[in-house]
């Protein structure tokens, strides 16, 4: 039954059998998109016809592909997320950071209430949060536009509304990273500070923050990871600077060739390693 | 505790305004504002005043309400699998896997979640289509005459998106099996409980909570998932948040698109409603 238990030979190889169908289930497409971005074919498919970084590297020249980094159309997608991610991170962490404070260590009428509204994201699905936002911000826009003549171009689809509506979910997560930490906190340790004369502003500054590194960093890398891929909440806002995940999107579904192959390969590569190092941070913080 | 709440005052605003400005700019006045779009009718047409006819055209429609009780139907559904392969995934990482495998298998399962849906449902099109990977081995092999074209239909699309959401189950479950106290399965086992009465009796009532949890999450997810149906399914399976695309994006009827949005989040509030009044939770302990 368990690991202290006699378990049958049986019940032994049958679960073990079932937990490597799941593993491989879980690894093979992934797998098998790396391979692929390095088939020499016009198609992501098999057979195999040999080994190249065309797809990667390939100028295009003499007939043949254009690699991800000579193709103009994707680099600048990938640019445009690149710039979406980190401002959304920055934005989304200083807000859940503030939100944590907010809820960790204030007293306020209605807290409850907003504590709900702010947890609410996680449920809500990105589309919804994405036509709304979307209409809300026009309807002002044109407000604005009919009543004052003013251009609120900030707020019409684009790269910074992408941003506004990333940042009104991502922050939430955030939120909950560094809440989990500051729940920890020992309060003590800032009563000795008042206590030498600190005010607020110091306290939070030199020690309260100084405590929650590790997890405004774990925000950080969550938030640029979760904008960079973010596809339900972006598609309702974008305008004419199209982030990748949504250029790829038109790419995947009209009809592909490796190219996408080679940009995945390079976003699994780059997210595994970020996925490791913060799991590592996370593991390390825990044993703290 | 003095010093604290003498301290309380700008402290407190500095957290207090950007938090309240987030929830009131970004997620409260977008969704009044969808509310009263999905109530008035379509600018052009001139009339101004509250009207239900949006939400009449819905039950009118029978392509409507059909894609969304299929897509509630099949969310439920892809909740139960995902539930059903979560279980015994998340027992054997935590009550038969060796103490030393654990952590590793705990970091595997997570890795895959960390690269964008859009990548992890393209791996998956390129092993099932008709050119795919599957078929090139069962061509070659001469087990099937010709290729089937095994994607674009419903079967691929509930395992994409058991495929995207199944994490999302097993991460809860592993919380709560992890307090589960060995000593109670080995008790069960020597009074002489069968498995499936050690299942019923001890294992799955201790997970409860974390079973709501993911089921909860996991339900969320794939109700308002965009990119899976819509690359895997086929022509005829419309999921209800490409319903909510074509209103706003194609048709531009975004009064009749607001409607739609605030239909799915009744559905999902109240289906989320059931679920913890059933089980006695609050979604506080649920988002944690």
């Amino acid at each position: 039954m368990i690991r202290s238990l006699p378990n049958s030979k049986f019940y032994t190889i049958t679960f073990n059998t079932f937990i490597i169908i799941y593993f491989v289930f879980l690894f093979a497409p992934l797998l098998i998109t790396c391979i692929l971005a390095f088939n020499n074919s016009m198609i992501p498919s098999l057979p195999w016809k040999g080994f190249t970084l065309d797809w990667f590297f390939g100028d295009g020249s003499g007939g043949g592909p254009t690699g991800f980094f000579h193709d103009r159309f994707n680099m600048r997608a990938f640019g445009v997320s690149f710039r979406l991610a980190i401002a959304v991170s920055l934005m989304s962490t200083a807000m859940g950071t503030c939100a944590a404070f907010l809820f960790e260590q204030e007293n306020f009428p209605l807290k409850n209430l907003m504590y709900l509204l702010m947890i609410a994201p996680i449920v809500i699905p990105g589309v919804i949060l994405g036509i709304s936002i979307l209409s809300f911000t026009t309807t002002v826009a044109t407000f604005f536009q009919n009543h004052f003549g003013i251009r609120l171009d900030a707020i019409r689809p684009g790269f910074w509304l992408v941003a506004f509506g990333q940042f009104s979910f991502i922050s939430t997560y955030v939120a909950m990273v560094v809440s989990a930490r500051l729940k920890k906190f020992d309060r003590t340790l800032e009563d000795a500070a008042y206590n030498l004369g600190a005010n607020r502003f110091q306290v939070i500054w030199y020690i309260t923050l100084k405590y929650l590194r590790p997890s405004i960093i774990g925000g950080l890398a969550l938030s640029f990871l979760l904008s960079f891929e973010n596809f339900n909440t972006t598609l309702f806002l974008v305008g004419a600077d199209v982030p990748l995940p949504v250029a790829l999107f038109n790419r995947v579904r009209d009809g592909s060739t490796p190219v996408i192959n080679a940009i995945s390969f390079l976003l699994i590569f780059v997210t595994s390693i970020c996925a490791m190092v913060n799991l590592m941070l996370s593991r390390k913080k825990t044993e703290d | 505790m003095m010093t604290k709440s003498k301290k309380l005052g700008w402290g407190f605003f500095i957290f207090f305004i950007p938090v309240f400005l987030w929830l009131l700019l970004l997620i409260v006045l977008p969704h009044i504002e969808l509310l009263r779009m999905s109530f008035t009718r379509a600018a052009y047409l001139k009339q101004p005043g509250l009207t239900l006819s949006n939400y009449f055209e819905f039950f009118k429609e029978p392509i409507y309400w059909n894609t969304f009780l299929r897509t509630a139907m099949y969310s439920i559904t892809v909740t139960i699998i995902v539930l059903i392969i979560g279980l015994p995934v998340a027992f054997y990482i935590t009550k038969i896997a060796s103490l030393k495998t654990r952590g590793f298998l705990t970091i595997l399962i997570l890795i895959p979640f960390w690269v964008s849906e859009l990548i992890r449902v393209y791996g998956w099109m390129i092993i099932l289509r008709e050119s795919g990977i599957i078929n090139h081995f069962m061509t070659k092999f001469g087990i099937w005459k010709q290729p089937i074209e095994m994607l674009y239909n419903d079967a691929a699309m509930i395992m994409g998106l058991v495929y995207t959401s199944v994490l999302f189950m097993i991460v809860p479950i592993i919380g709560v099996m992890d307090s589960l106290d060995n000593s109670y399965i080995e008790a069960a086992y020597d009074l002489g409980a069968k498995k499936w009465v050690i299942w019923r009796h001890i294992i799955i009532p201790h997970c409860m909570p974390g079973i709501i949890s993911g089921c909860i999450i996991v339900f969320m997810m794939v109700l308002g998932s965009y990119l899976t149906p819509n690359l895997m399914g086929g022509k005829n399976s419309l999921w209800f948040t490409q319903q909510i695309y074509n209103q706003f994006i194609l048709y531009f009827n975004w009064n009749m698109g607001a409607a739609f949005g605030f239909l799915l989040l009744l559905m999902s509030s109240i289906i989320i409603w059931i679920a913890l009044k059933l089980s006695g939770q609050n979604l506080k302990e649920v988002v944690k």
